[in-house]
């Protein structure tokens, strides 16, 4: 009989229990190097595929960087990765040169600096616009220290803020589920935007948006660049033209060329996978 | 708070609050004062046994809001809880067996009739200290909570949710009816705890004690319902709701589920052993059936009638089970049962909110 993986997790005499070890504060985002991220032969395989196939990418920090691919390419997988929902089979992970994201939780690497905007939208639905920018607001999480919370003037001025910016300052009363896509959208860069991370991840933020709307959140990210780094998967090829200064292209979970975006749009192997199909 | 939209919704719900309070409030109040002043022969006098009733009905709305709060606001459902609300019973039966005395059958000054019918030479360690009310009081504070903290740690960190986390609840309960069935287990067996004398030096049978624990009872209530109300209205409280409605989504901004889960069930489980403690006073004994599974869902269906997610349906819920219960137990006992799940599908199907729903609906339709 298989014992389930939490009981035979106990088993193994060989594991040395979290509750032994003392607590390790994670160490301070240190980009002395210039790099952000440092992702080094990620494998990832589901069922014998593999979704990643040794990936090593870096990204600057302060850039903002697009990802583009075939549908498939992995492009979700790796945000995975990096926000810890799925841990790869092999390779490293490192935010900064401290802190080792294969080590952390979801909470914990969220609280160490970076943020992620869904594919899907998702909002709280139940939730108003303000308290979804409430709730994403960076600061203390534990939950003692919530029961007693109460918003300061400063932290009202934020919110209301991100409201003008991401132009929902009318609708912050409704319930968060009666927004439009494009406004769920929104709402969900607004939510990154409160939680101040260090590193921006933004699956495929304009799908579903009018063109107007495509606008301005291409002017948003390029705004958030220098102070943040930013990285964006998309799609649309008009807008990766209009936000890009780098492209990387993931082509069966490995990177198949990076550079400006004429020089990733005249290279054959990207002609011939990606953008000759769009063609 | 989240400014006007906090503000006009705890109003919106508060209004429900206001009700409930004030109804609580004059039945706490009311009904111990038309008990002792009319004449027995007026028909607005409340008999002591229908205070005791009611009493009973209160503790099992606490039992309902307990339940209302994990699984309403953070879609945890325990088909267990009335473990923590017998533990809590049997923390308050053992503080009433000591203070039997010398009283018993046997006469023995330390030990209860049933260790001495088992020829136990002296009290067990874990009994000890119980024949001092401060101390059990702590303890049906202590035990469900130690129970819960305990349970709900090594859930919610393996991530067990939804349908498994009813399903080992329920086994855990079921555990604890076994093992409380044991005579080894110095808790009475099948018998359990009763034959109860005095609570606090008060005379058990006394109608002026019965109204003192009845208006206990509405206090822990008025109690319990504020602290739950509290709770669900401050920021924590939605984070709760945000954990129920998108639990992955809420650990991407950073907050650890777990933790939030693990305490909200350490206070629920708490207030189900508060419920408990002043359940055994009023009925007079505690055994190993208030383990059965089948009360713990018996109490996850008054909540499901009520309506969840607003703490006053739980206790509406809670009061009308009950009261068809008393009625069909008495006119027709076979039938319960199936009256039960019959109102249980019927609820499911149609009336997703609850009574509750259904108030909410008229009202909105006429203004
Ligand atoms: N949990 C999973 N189980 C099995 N296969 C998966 C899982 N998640 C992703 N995959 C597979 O891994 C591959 C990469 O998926 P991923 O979502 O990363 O692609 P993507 O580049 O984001 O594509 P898209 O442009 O459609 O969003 C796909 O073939 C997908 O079917
Ligand atoms: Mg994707």
């Amino acid at each position: 009989m298989k014992l389930p993986k939490s009981l035979a997790e106990f088993t193994d005499r060989s594991r040395v229990f979290d509750v032994v070890n003392p607590a390790v504060r994670s160490p301070k985002l240190d980009t002395s190097h210039g790099t952000i991220l440092y992702l080094e032969d990620i494998t990832v395989s589901f069922d014998g595929f593999r979704a990643l196939n040794e990936l090593t990418l870096y990204i600057h920090a302060g850039e903002l960087r697009c990802i583009i691919g075939a549908n498939g390419a992995g492009k979700t997988t790796m945000m995975d990765v990096i926000t810890g929902k799925t841990r790869p089979d092999s390779g490293t992970a490192w935010f900064g040169q401290s802190i080792d994201l294969l080590r952390l939780s979801e909470p914990d690497i969220a609280q160490a600096g970076i943020g992620r905007k869904f594919q899907k939208p998702t909002v709280f639905e139940q939730h108003t616009v303000f308290e979804n920018l409430e709730l994403a607001m960076a600061g203390d999480r534990r939950a003692w220290k919530m029961l007693f919370a109460r918003l300061t003037p400063a932290q009202r001025a934020d919110i209301d803020e991100v409201l003008n910016v991401i132009g929902l300052t009318e609708h912050r009363h409704r319930q968060a589920g009666a927004l439009s896509h494009g406004q769920k959208q929104w709402l969900e860069i607004g939510m990154l935007l409160m939680q101040k991370p260090a590193l921006l991840l933004v699956d495929e933020p304009v799908a579903g948006m009018t063109p107007q709307e495509t606008e301005r959140t291409a002017e948003l990210l390029l705004s958030l660049a220098g102070r943040h780094s930013v990285v964006v998967v998309e799609h649309d090829m008009d807008f990766v033209r209009s936000i890009a200064r780098t492209v990387t292209v993931l082509h069966e979970g490995s990177v198949l060329a990076e550079g400006s975006i004429e020089q990733v749009q005249r290279d054959p192997r990207v002609v011939e996978v990606y953008l000759g199909e769009q063609a | 708070m989240g400014e006007h939209s906090m503000l006009s919704k705890l109003l919106r719900s508060e209004r429900g609050s206001l009700v409930f309070l004030a109804i609580l409030f004059v039945i706490g109040v009311g009904m111990p004062l038309a008990n002792l002043l009319l004449p027995a022969s007026s028909a607005l006098h409340p008999s002591t046994y229908t205070l005791g009733l009611v009493g009973k009905y209160m503790t099992y709305a606490l039992l309902a809001i307990s339940i209302d709060l994990i699984w309403g606001y953070c879609g945890i459902l325990s088909l267990g809880h009335t473990a923590f609300f017998a533990l809590g019973g049997y923390a308050m039966g053992m503080y009433l067996m000591r203070q039997i005395g010398s009283r018993g059958v046997y006469g023995d000054p330390i030990l209860p009739d049933f260790m001495v019918f088992l020829s136990w030479e002296k009290l067990p360690w874990y009994w000890h200290g119980f024949d001092m009310f401060w101390f059990a009081a702590l303890m049906v504070l202590v035990v469900p909570g130690a129970l819960a903290f305990v349970f709900g740690w090594l859930a919610f960190r393996s991530r067990v949710a939804g349908v498994y986390f009813s399903i080992i609840s329920q086994a855990l309960t079921y555990a604890l009816l076994l093992a409380f069935f044991r005579n080894e287990m110095g808790f009475g067996g099948n018998n359990g705890l009763t034959d109860f004398k005095e609570i606090l030096g008060y005379d058990l049978q006394a109608r002026s004690t019965r109204i003192g624990l009845f208006v206990v009872s509405a206090i822990a209530l008025g109690l319990g319902y504020v602290l739950c109300r509290w709770i669900v209205t401050s920021r924590f409280g939605r984070i709760i709701a945000a954990i129920r409605d998108s639990e992955g989504r809420t650990r991407f901004i950073g907050y650890r589920v777990e933790h939030y889960k693990l305490w909200l069930f350490v206070i629920s489980g708490m207030l189900a052993g508060v419920a408990g403690a002043l359940y055994v006073p009023q009925v007079g004994i505690i055994n190993p059936g208030e383990f059965a599974p089948l009360n713990a869902i018996e109490a996850v269906v008054w909540v499901a009638v009520g309506g969840r997610g607003t703490l006053y349906g739980a206790v509406v819920g809670a009061v009308l089970v009950n009261y068809a219960k008393t009625y069909f137990t008495v006119a027709w006992p076979e039938a319960w049962l199936y009256a039960l799940g019959t109102l249980f599908v019927v609820v499911t199907l149609f009336l997703p909110k609850g009574i509750v729903g259904i108030l909410q609906r008229f009202r909105r339709s006429e203004s």
